[in-house]
């Protein structure tokens, strides 16, 4: 009791406190020292994930947390994270439980150990109830409230854990090896977590028919490191959507990380969508790797958060391989959300796309980081940027830093960045025809984040988010 | 209708409209005509609403409510129309959607139900005739991507839409060929009635042959210097704006 009861936070203490479940509580001022012991009291896995794990928690503790001088990290700081201890959510969930899920199963009551019924999974799922998901609570795989029946022979989908027991030589081969962590120590630390998240692998040629979502559920205060693996083979097609959501405000911590390798020829959407609690902290990286000719069309919503930071990065390996990387971010109130992609070109002929719109209200901070390299091979590259930001109030901030580096010299690239307000003039205009200021405002603001919206190719999450943005704006 | 008396307004310390006098009665067109910087595109700007132009004095009445008092979007509830000279560019907005918002918003404003998108195309298909537009445009972006013409008969689209009480177009002739100018001018006189007025703000007498004003005002300095009928724009035409600037003095004298 007395050990649980030094573990937790700040926060979940308060919440106790009042609860008065428990009562004696301290604040520890090293995380790294929490995570060590997590790390401690994770379950043995096999040998070659072992070590992955503790490369991984050595090179965390050896980074330590990113701090401003960090040419990445200069306009966020990670001290409200570095400052928490979080306890790992999973572990805490798995355990024992099995007694309620079984009572639950018995009673017909279709529920998780998280006492997760899917009806409170409905807004999530975008109106889409045919979609192959996979929910994961807290981090952890639920099957109860996951469904991807009827995938065929040429795609395998499991949760992580599944597979790992399963002694996939896949696994073995590709994790850990796509997500670079010598210089990332949240990808070092997610390493050093690895126990859950989604697998996927499409075999060559491989068609999967519907999207496959990703959703992950966050319900309480602890942190968990969710990690996916997509394994595309050659000529093989499937769109993912990786959601990040919360049942209830929570200042819990989700660190996740995705790693996608594109065989030659294969063909990857990618929506990650970014909504969690608006008091918890997110750092999220998708990486990626791409052979020849294949595609990845990204996708980044962000809007949830009182910190979080997006990473998506990706390598063309192959010729003629593309990519595009289109986002948008809405903050509000005092959230920081930080954006931070990198592309790099490896070989030649290959064209890269990119379009990230934030707007920005109350006193929210943005950021945006766009990297571009172009290796001295990569000649041909036909790279384009762009990042444009509306601030809707005078107190709220963005910064913006798309950063090309060019080391071939038969190459197209350009980039961009506007910082800007409200139209006067069309503000005028629509007064002018009747429309009040406030609807003019969400009209507005709903175009300019609607134009990138306009990109994303999933219909009905299209539909939602615009759904979502309008209301959002609406006064 | 709209009483105008002794107007001044500007933009910062320059003022630019330095008295303007005029009064509108419903069923009337009235032209004002004048050379560049004489303040008629002030004029119509201030009648409109635009908060960047401050009025400094005189007042402005409209069906016996102080215009000036009331948010730009009220004005145009309450039935003023402005076709710009320069027709703004919202990108992401369709025209439909704009346009039906302004329709709802000012039914709602003037306690009429709204209506919803399907009666809402059913309303514009024959006013999209009127000026020869093609119904793909009302899922364009506002005014992006549309020529010159284009957009001025999108504004005139709005205002057979909208049908306002009072509608000012200004300088809706410019940069327009003779055929955009025809297509416009049968515009605005299919909407002309005798309930409502039209003031034209025009820099040239081409436009006038088409719709006939009842009334000309020559604007200079930001004062009305000569009024008359429509023949007053002939002889304007024929003489040059010189010859107004030249006799101002005696002209304001007149006037004042």
């Amino acid at each position: 009791m007395t050990e649980t009861a030094i573990r937790k936070s700040t926060h979940e203490n308060s919440v106790r406190e009042a609860s008065k479940a428990e009562g004696v509580t301290t604040r520890k001022a090293g995380s790294i020292e929490t995570y060590r012991e997590e790390f401690a009291r994770l379950p043995v896995g096999p040998e070659w994930l072992q070590s992955l794990r503790k490369q991984g928690i050595a090179r965390f503790e050896g980074l330590g947390f990113p701090t401003t001088k960090n040419e990445d990290w200069h306009f966020t700081s990670v001290a409200p994270i570095a400052e928490r201890s979080f306890r790992l959510s999973t572990v805490s969930e798995s355990n024992g439980d099995n007694e309620r899920r079984g009572a639950a199963r018995r009673k017909g009551d279709v529920t998780n150990p998280a006492g997760i019924t899917p009806s409170l999974l409905d807004r999530f799922q975008f109106g889409e109830r045919d979609w192959h998901t996979l929910v994961f609570t807290n981090g952890g795989f639920a099957e109860d409230l996951s469904s991807f029946a009827a995938l065929g022979d040429s795609v395998r989908v499991s949760s992580l854990a599944q597979a790992i027991k399963s002694g996939s030589e896949v696994v073995e081969r590709y994790l850990g090896k796509i997500a670079r962590f010598d210089q990332h120590a949240f990808t070092a630390l997610n390493t050093g977590f690895i126990s859950d998240g989604a697998f996927v692998e499409l075999r060559p040629k491989a068609i999967v028919d519907r999207p496959i979502h990703l959703l992950f559920v966050s319900d309480g205060d602890g942190v968990s490191h969710p990690r996916n693996l997509i394994v595309a083979g050659l000529h093989s097609q499937a769109v993912f959507v990786e959601s990040y959501v919360s049942l209830r405000d929570g200042e819990y911590f989700t660190n996740a990380v995705t790693e996608m390798v594109l065989g030659d020829g294969a063909h990857i959407d990618h929506y990650k969508i970014q909504r969690e609690s608006e008091t918890a902290f997110h750092v999220g990286t998708v990486q990626a790797r791409e052979g020849r000719d294949s595609q990845l069309h990204s996708f980044s919503f962000a809007t949830g958060g009182s910190l979080a930071r997006t990473n998506i990065y990706t390598s063309l390996d192959g010729d003629a391989a593309t990519c595009t990387l289109n986002g948008l971010y809405l903050t509000d109130g005092t959230q920081h959300i930080d954006n931070q992609t990198s592309i790099e070109h490896i070989a030649p002929n290959c064209p890269s796309h990119e379009v990230y719109k934030g707007v920005l209200d109350g006193r929210s901070h943005g950021v945006f980081n766009g990297k571009v390299y172009v290796h001295p091979e990569a000649q041909k590259t036909d790279g384009k940027q762009s990042n444009n930001n509306l601030l809707l109030s005078p107190t709220a901030r963005v910064d913006t830093k798309p950063q090309l580096e060019i080391f071939a010299d038969d190459v197209k690239c350009t980039h961009g960045a506007t910082v800007g307000r409200l139209d006067e003039v069309a503000m005028f205009y629509l007064n002018s025809r009747g429309i009040g200021r406030d609807a003019a405002r969400t009209l507005l603001t709903y175009a300019f984040a609607a134009d990138v919206l306009e990109t994303i190719e999933l219909e009905p999450l299209r539909r939602e988010l615009e759904k979502m943005v309008l209301a959002r704006f609406s006064a | 209708m709209l009483v105008i008396n002794d107007l001044h307004a500007g933009i910062g310390d320059r003022e630019i409209l330095r008295g303007i006098t005029l009064r509108v009665n419903a069923g009337e067109v009235h032209a004002v005509m004048g050379p560049n910087g004489s303040g008629k595109s002030t004029l119509a700007q201030v009648l409109a609403g635009n908060p960047s132009y401050e009025v400094t004095g005189g007042s402005v009445m409209y069906n016996g409510q102080n215009l000036l008092e009331l948010d730009p979007e009220v004005r145009a509830q309450n039935g003023i129309f402005l076709a710009f000279q320069y027709p703004v560019e919202i990108p992401g907005v369709s025209n439909a959607y704009f346009l039906r918002s302004a329709y709802n918003e000012i039914r709602k404003a003037n306690g009429q139900e709204e209506v919803d998108p399907l009666e809402f195309l059913d309303l514009v298909e024959d006013r999209l005739k009127l000026v020869d537009m093609d119904q793909s445009m009302l899922s364009r972006s506002v005014n992006q991507g549309f020529s010159g013409g284009e957009k001025k008969r999108n504004e005139i689209f709005q205002m057979a839409v909208l049908q306002p009480r009072l509608a000012i177009l200004d300088e809706t002739d410019s940069g327009l060929d003779i055929d955009a100018l025809r297509i416009v001018a049968q515009g605005v006189n299919k909407l002309r009635s005798p309930d409502n007025a039209t003031i034209v703000v025009t820099h040239y007498q081409r436009l006038l042959n088409y719709i006939v004003p009842d009334f000309v005002h020559v604007l200079a300095n930001g004062r009305i210097v000569k009024s008359g009928g429509k023949e007053l724009a002939l002889e304007l035409e024929e003489k040059g704006y010189d010859w107004i600037q030249s006799s101002t003095p005696a002209a304001a004298g007149a006037v004042a």
